[in-house]
């Protein structure tokens, strides 16, 4: 593989690194009260927003519909994700050094696995909030469930709800670009030469 | 003919005079009923000028002093809407100042609790000739006291007694640099140089009565004031004071009255002198004089109260010592400036050349210049001296007079363009005139009587020229009647142009004395939202919910409570027996913008007390009876704030119910299949 490309590789494992500077995913509520709005954005390691105390104020909004209080303690993943992404990024440089085309294949594909896997574990989480309501809740809608939006804008009775990728995302969407492109760059030089 | 042409000329101005004082009494004798009149001095365009979006904010925060009612109510500008009203010298049930434990310390004095002053002077802090945007400081007047107000909060944060003095009307006037915040005494006491004020005949008046000036410094240490030291000055009444800019910086100047140190009808006795004194006093040679040891010291005894930034508790410190200096020590301190008789304002232009002395009942308003008073002094060009100060030759300092300026000039602003503005109280109009020529330019009939008047930074190096407005202290017919208690009037004017166009006119609360105004993005962006709980180090906060505890220590019970959307913890509580002292340790534990939880229990004999987010507030309850008294969060706080409740079970004397404490129920959890929704 051509030296340029081990570069390249090692860029795709080292933009992972973007997770660790900036949030993956943020849910922004809008109300006409809150002309602030209210942000959360989830890390791979922590609950953060737009302010200090943003968790606090979800969840005393939540808890007139009786939604279970977030607390950053019940999710393991975000004890155990850091690891997974410094294990794609050891990994990641590794391949590139090794310049194996199969290797960055195969790290391409598991990567993409691990994404959709987060993505998915990600809405089971939001339908767990959305839909585990307490009966005792002093507002209740009959039929009504409170699923954030995976992606996209949903209204949720006087909030507008929308929920975005963020920066640390894109770390991800480049790994899995870069890589790719590697993959398949690297194909046209064997063909040529 | 040509002689009666001369005549007429010269009587011409009086007769102006004559006639606006017999139209004025005129439009006063139709009454209110004539709109049209009212309205035809008011462009069509003046509502677009003033008009504010909704959603939109003004383009300056303005500082009203309330009088008497010893707050400073917060208007924005040009829309005239009243944004805050800050409680300083005054109780003010409706957030619990004055009232709560925490503040209840912020109004001690020498004479004990006082729940009152009246407050006529706010000023902001300086920094470099400018208004920084910082802090405001104010005085009260009757109990000699300046209060400093951190913008940073809207909150009045230090209250200190000025010892030494009687009535604090001339104060408090910052430096250019905040290096002093000074204060004159209004009325003048016999000093027992004990600390007190001596118990004389007022026969002794001339012989024993003195008056101080105060020299307020900000301590770097911890920011807060201190009294450096006085002057002892004779014993006039001082009146107003403002400070020198550029060349004068180092200046301070000072109106006073009853030169002839009348001590009953002052109307009439303090009016005898055709000339009283302006006093001139270089503020940096006294604060030299000071530091060299030239002050004397006598025992004194003035409490000094802070409010910490992060318990917001206020601390009251009792000052037992203060130094002084006498004038007669201090050549070329301080110096005397006859002024025409009774003078009120005092007012420096922008340059910082020409002082302008506002006599109340002079024909004409004098304008001194200090170059001219700079080279007096190298002259010695003096004409007596009072108690060893040395009094200037009119002339000698005197720059011109505006002639015929209006009736009963009160106070002058600058709009940074070479113009000034006058009020003039007894001919009801604000009156524009030339600094430099002293030429009349224009006049605004306002209604009525005016008092003060402010042009953001008017009184700086640099005035923000584009509005003026002016303080009535008559309302009578400019807004729908309220019995015989009216609101004072307040009106905007635009300068920019030529011609001075009114705007606006709204009603303010008590009586503004003084304001200050200045750009709104000088205070806006440091406005704290809510405090931080992590930085609260009230000794009686609770962070947490679990950590909530009701105690009793002989007969005080201690309720160590926590308010968050939409309930108290706790809200049952027991074992309070009639007589006990109950105090009730709030804390706000809410984390967000504009969300603050009330308390207020039923039966209290003192208020509600409001409190922020992130803070702790403590309300004193002493029960008179059994029963069960309900309390609540009163500032509607969310859709269960109704729900925001709890109740004190109150047992006779000597019962054994224990002290007990809950909130909520543990229930069963439901069977999944119960519901029937």
């Amino acid at each position: 593989m051509r030296i340029y490309l081990r570069v390249l590789m090692v860029v795709a494992a080292l933009s992972l690194g973007t997770l660790f500077f900036f949030p993956m995913w943020k849910i922004y509520l809008e109300a006409p009260q809150y002309p602030e709005g209210l942000e959360l954005h989830i890390w791979i390691n922590k609950l953060g927003g737009s302010s200090e105390s943003v968790l606090q104020n979800f969840n005393i909004l939540n808890h007139y519909i009786g939604m279970e209080p977030i607390n950053p303690d019940s999710f393991a993943e975000l004890k155990y994700m850091p690891y997974i992404v410094i294990f794609f990024m050891v990994t990641g440089v590794i391949v590139g050094l090794l310049g194996k085309r199969k290797l960055v294949l195969y790290w391409v594909i598991l990567l993409a696995i691990a994404g959709a896997v987060g993505i998915a574990d990600f809405y089971l989480w939001l339908h767990k909030y959305g839909t585990n309501l307490s009966p005792n809740a002093p507002i209740k809608v009959p039929g009504m469930t409170y699923i954030p939006p995976l992606i996209g804008p949903k209204e949720l009775l006087n909030f507008n709800a929308l929920s975005l990728p963020a920066w640390g995302s894109l770390g991800v969407f480049l790994a899995l670009v870069i890589g790719g492109l590697v993959y398949l760059l690297s194909r046209r030089k064997v063909n040529s030469t | 003919m040509k002689v009666l042409n001369q005549k007429l000329k010269a009587i011409a101005p009086r007769l102006g005079f004559m006639l606006t004082l017999i139209a004025g009494v005129v439009l006063q004798a139709c009454g209110g009923g004539d709109e049209s009149k009212k309205s035809d001095t008011v462009d069509s365009d003046a509502a677009a000028a003033v008009y504010v979006p909704p959603g939109q904010h003004d383009e300056y925060y303005s500082f009203l002093s309330g009088g008497f009612n010893g707050q400073v109510s917060v208007y924005g500008l040009p829309s005239g809407r009243l944004l805050k009203v800050i409680p300083v010298f005054t109780q003010f049930a409706e957030n619990g100042y004055g009232y709560n434990e925490e503040t209840k310390p912020m109004l001690m004095t020498s004479h004990g609790f006082i729940p009152w002053d009246d407050l006529h002077h706010p000023k902001l802090s300086r920094t470099d000739g400018m208004a920084d945007g910082k802090f405001l400081y104010v005085n009260g007047n009757n109990t000699p006291r300046v209060a400093k107000v951190d913008l940073t909060t809207f909150e009045t944060v230090e209250i200190m007694e000025i010892p030494n003095s009687a009535g604090n009307h001339c104060s408090p006037y910052p430096t250019n640099n905040n290096e002093y915040i000074l204060a004159g005494t209004r009325f003048s006491v016999p000093l027992d140089m004990k600390g007190g004020i001596a118990e004389e005949s007022m026969e002794d008046y001339k012989d024993k009565f003195r008056g101080s000036i105060s020299f307020i410094k900000t301590n770097e240490d911890d920011g807060h004031m201190e009294l450096d030291f006085q002057i002892l000055v004779p014993g006039f009444d001082y009146d107003l004071a403002n400070g020198g800019k550029g060349p004068s910086g180092d200046w301070v100047f000072f109106t006073t009255y009853n030169t002839e140190r009348a001590n009953t009808l002052k109307e009439l006795g303090a009016s005898q002198n055709d000339r009283d004194y302006l006093a001139a006093i270089n503020w940096k040679l006294a604060a030299k004089y000071a530091a060299e040891g030239k002050t004397h010291e006598m025992p004194a005894n003035y409490y000094h109260n802070t409010m910490d930034h992060n318990s917001h508790i206020a601390k009251s410190n009792v000052v037992k010592k203060v130094r002084y200096l006498l004038p007669e020590e201090c050549p070329g301190m301080m110096y005397l400036i006859p002024a025409p008789k009774s003078p009120h304002g005092i007012d420096v232009d922008p340059t910082g050349e020409y002082m302008v002395v506002n006599g109340k009942l002079a024909a004409t308003l004098p304008v001194f210049s200090f170059s001219k008073m700079q080279q007096a002094i190298e002259n010695k060009d003096f004409d007596g001296e009072v108690n060893g100060i040395p009094v200037f030759k009119y002339e000698s300092v005197l720059y011109g007079e505006v002639q015929e300026p209006g009736l009963g000039p009160l106070h002058t602003e600058f709009d940074g363009r070479g113009n000034a503005y006058s009020t003039m109280f007894v001919s009801s109009e604000v009156v524009k005139w030339n600094v430099k020529d002293l030429k009349v330019l224009d006049r605004m009939p306002v209604y009525y009587s005016p008092g003060h008047l402010m042009i953001p930074g008017g009184d700086t190096k640099e005035p923000d020229g584009k509005y003026l407005v002016v303080m009535n202290k008559i309302t009578k017919d400019r807004y729908l009647p309220t019995g015989p208690e009216l609101l004072h009037s307040a009106q905007l004017i635009d300068i920019s142009g030529d011609k001075m166009r009114m705007l606006l006119d709204f009603p303010t609360l008590a009586e503004p004395h003084y304001a200050q105004a200045i750009q709104a993005d000088k205070v806006a962006p440091n406005s704290v939202k809510f405090f931080k709980l992590d930085e609260n180090t009230h000794p009686e906060a609770v962070k947490k919910e679990a950590d909530a505890s009701v105690t009793r220590q002989g007969r005080t019970v201690k309720v160590n409570m926590t308010s968050i959307r939409s309930h108290f913890t706790p809200d049952n509580i027991e074992g309070v027996q009639v007589g006990d002292t109950v105090i009730f340790h709030v804390t706000n534990l809410e984390q967000d913008w504009d969300v603050p939880h009330g308390f207020a229990v039923m039966g209290a004999n003192n208020a509600e007390t409001l409190i922020m987010p992130g803070a702790t507030q403590s309300l004193r309850w002493v029960p008179k009876q059994a029963g069960v008294y309900p309390f609540y969060c009163t500032d509607f706080c969310s859709a269960l704030h109704q729900e925001m409740q709890g109740y004190v079970r109150v047992s006779p004397r000597g019962s054994n119910v224990p002290i007990k404490f809950s909130t909520g129920q543990k229930r069963p959890v439901p069977p999944a299949q119960a519901s029937v929704n």
